[in-house]
């Protein structure tokens, strides 16, 4: 099982890549994922996506999935 | 509805009035009410002088997240009819940012619309802003309250 994995805006920087491919033995939570591929202790306010729709971090990913995580919004 | 993210600079007025006399959902004498919101890049945030600024966008996430939040307002408001545009990429003080325009029979309606859906996007949507200060750059930590 394989999952793309994505950071955004001032996260990208801090973990100093745009994302990366991660290898699954397991389905993994969204919280599992974080700890999979950085060493860093999320920072306050940081939000995640699974394809794209904003999920907790309990949520379960699967095969194929984009999971992201980025900083709060500032858009408008 | 119309929902663009723009990577280069747009006139709000001419998209606006361009809009309205092409789309299909405002049929002349349909609608009695427009309100629209059109949000620019100021030359000061937090007491520093910005130069300039990048809006970073998740493509694919950004667009669903604006169709739903604009899908929402026709349901709830009963629009006729919505346009967003939004930049993305370098810009410059005064530039256009963001138009929200709702279109419906009577005002309240537009005017409820307009600000719900602004709100929304300032709220949800996956945009992020780094300012251009004189001695280096930052990232916007959140958006101001109103």
């Amino acid at each position: 099982m394989q999952i793309q994995v994505r950071f955004f805006a001032s996260l990208r920087e801090q973990v100093g890549s745009d994302g990366r491919a991660l290898e699954m033995a397991a389905p993994l939570t969204v919280s599992e994922v974080w700890n999979a591929v950085t060493d860093m202790a999320p920072p306050a306010n940081l939000l995640c996506a699974r394809n794209r729709e904003y999920v907790g971090w309990d949520e379960t990913v699967a095969d194929g999935d984009e999971v992201a995580f980025f900083p709060p919004v500032t858009g408008g | 509805m119309k929902i663009e993210i723009r990577p280069d600079p747009y006139d709000p007025w001419e998209e606006l009035a361009a809009y309205q006399s092409a789309s299909e959902a405002l049929r002349p004498g349909s609608y009695g009410a427009c309100a629209s919101f059109v949000g620019s890049m100021r030359d000061v945030n937090e007491g520093d002088a910005v130069r300039s600024m990048f809006l970073e966008h998740y493509a694919g996430m950004t667009e669903s997240q604006l169709e739903e939040l604009a899908c929402e307002a026709i349901a709830e408001h009963g629009l006729l009819d919505v346009l967003i545009l939004h930049r993305v990429g370098e810009i410059h003080p005064d530039d256009p940012i963001v138009l929200v325009a709702a279109w419906s029979a009577h005002r309240k309606a537009a005017f409820d619309a307009c600000r719900a859906m602004m709100e929304m996007l300032k709220s949800r949507a996956t945009f992020w802003k780094k300012e251009e200060l004189a001695d280096g750059s930052r990232w916007v930590a959140q958006n101001t309250p109103g």
